[in-house]
């Protein structure tokens, strides 16, 4: 293992709970490292409708899945929280000392004294395209994600998708490879306009292709693909493929959280609801993830229980402290905390 | 008005159906195995139905953000729908679905 990463807290998710837990935990001086799965912050307001609206925050009559991950961004950048992104927590064992040690796919070990996950849904993984026998392929020339850019250096490459994934590697791609093509069912993209018309202007100087149509077979041996077939309107053509990007979208699994030794209920992990503790002491969950009698799935009951998590968290990274409550209003020692004195 | 729900498992369930629903909540508020993880949102296709013939073209055009999604799932058919896009009203009495496999829950998942 390469990395090893020592902190207090480390935040499993990057949803609008495990970003207001940062506000919470650093009004009490405890710093965080965020790990999650997706490039970005937000969990679900920023993955599946970051244009929709919610109207259920309080203080804000209407604000989109985007616009919440910004201001909660905003909110909590006075307490630098450190972020991982693009890696999935493995692992999570608990330390003879009681300390806690996290693994990520990305080969990176944290060590801290409190775990609080946040881990919503559950993970988001890729969609993997309707094609028979893709998976003998996977990690070797089909990916899903572009973790090394030098990966795709002068290959022959196929991009599949019309969303911002889609469009944002066709334009980041297309100066290292050989060749670039992107497949799409129709004329139309769900990606930023200044990226579609750009990919359209390649496309006229002929230096990426576009082809409306649905992959078909994929061609190759011992895992790496020679041809990925298209089928279009005018029949199915054999295109020369040496690397294929399917982005199909993310669906959200469990994934790892139910190997943890923690105790589930229908999936969902079981905390108490003065601490939202765990049945293992120092891991916290809470959000969608966690199950209590009455919960709810909304951000506001998250918020809440961010804020009683950090008080329980506290006592553990700083055990006999006294801790003074106090509001931020009138507090000149948290107004400090937060830059605005 | 009701409808018709076969299950995963095969087995057909009778739901009382509410004219202004979506047909996704009312699989969904009956326990069955639906994931509807979006809660309707025509973000997931995991409320993936197959509605029987007759009644299938019953139905209006999919958008092409569904027929984007239903592409997404590796068990679509030609009478494939999202539940979540069906709304229920009197002219749907009696629809007959049936749960795709790619519809269940992870914890359930067939
Ligand atoms: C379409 C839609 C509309 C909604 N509308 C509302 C609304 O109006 N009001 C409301 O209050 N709620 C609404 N919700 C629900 C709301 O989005 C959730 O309650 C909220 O996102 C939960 O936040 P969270 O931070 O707990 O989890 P999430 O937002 O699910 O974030 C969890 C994060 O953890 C990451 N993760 C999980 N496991 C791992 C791992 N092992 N390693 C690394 N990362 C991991 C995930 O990738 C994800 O980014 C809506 C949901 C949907 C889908
Ligand atoms: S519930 Fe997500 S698409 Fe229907």
């Amino acid at each position: 293992m390469s990395n090893e990463i020592v902190t207090d807290v480390v935040i499993i998710g990057a949803g609008p709970v495990g970003l207001f837990a940062v506000f919470e935990l650093g009004l009490l001086d405890i710093k965080c490292h965020l790990i999650d799965i997706l490039d970005r912050p937000g969990g679900q307001c920023a993955e599946l409708y970051p244009e929709k609206p919610i109207y259920d925050i309080p203080g804000f009559p209407m604000v989109t899945g985007q616009g919440l991950t910004d201001n909660l961004m905003q909110q909590i950048a006075p307490f630098g929280p450190e972020f991982h992104f693009s890696r999935m927590v493995t692992k999570l064992e608990k330390q003879e000392d009681g300390s806690f040690r996290l693994e990520t796919d990305a080969d990176e070990v944290f060590r801290c004294k409190v775990v609080v996950i946040a881990a919503g849904g559950g993970s988001f993984q890729p969609k993997r395209p309707p094609v028979d026998g893709i998976e003998e392929y996977e990690n070797k020339s089909v990916f899903y994600a572009v973790r090394k850019m030098d990966d795709f250096r002068d290959q022959d490459v196929v991009i599949v998708g019309g969303g911002d994934s889609a469009l944002d590697w066709t334009l980041n791609l297309q100066p290292i490879v050989r060749s670039l093509t992107l497949v799409h069912r129709r004329d139309a993209f769900k990606a930023a306009p200044a990226s579609v018309n750009k990919m359209k202007e390649l496309v006229m100087e002929g230096k990426i292709n576009f082809l409306l149509g649905q992959i078909g077979k994929l061609e190759g041996k011992d895992g790496q693909i020679d041809h990925v077939h298209i089928s279009m309107d005018s029949g199915d053509t054999p295109l020369p493929a040496t690397r294929l990007l399917p982005f199909f979208g993310l669906t959200m699994k469990l994934g790892p959280v139910a190997d943890w030794g923690l105790e589930l209920n229908d999936n969902l992990i079981t905390v108490d609801t003065e601490k939202f503790e765990s049945s293992v002491p120092g891991i916290f969950a809470i959000g969608d993830i966690n199950h209590y009698p009455g919960k709810l799935k909304l951000i506001l009951s998250g918020f809440h229980e961010a804020a009683l998590m950090a008080q329980a968290a506290k006592a553990v990274v700083s055990p006999g402290e006294r801790v003074v409550f106090q509001y931020t209003t009138s507090s000149t020692k948290l107004q400090k905390k937060l830059g605005v004195v | 008005m009701k409808i018709l729900v076969t299950d995963q498992s095969g087995v057909e369930h009778e739901l009382e159906g509410l004219d202004g629903w979506r047909t996704m909540e009312v699989i969904r508020d009956w326990g069955l195995n639906i994931k509807a993880e979006c809660g309707g949102a025509c973000s997931c296709a995991t409320c993936h139905v197959y509605v029987e013939d007759g009644w299938f073209e019953k139905l209006p055009e999919p958008s092409d953000d569904e027929e984007d999604l239903l592409y997404s799932t590796l068990d679509k058919k030609p009478n494939s729908r999202l539940s979540c896009q069906i709304l229920l009203s009197e002219d749907l009495d009696g629809m007959r679905v049936t749960l795709a496999p790619s519809a269940a829950k992870d914890s359930e998942a067939a």
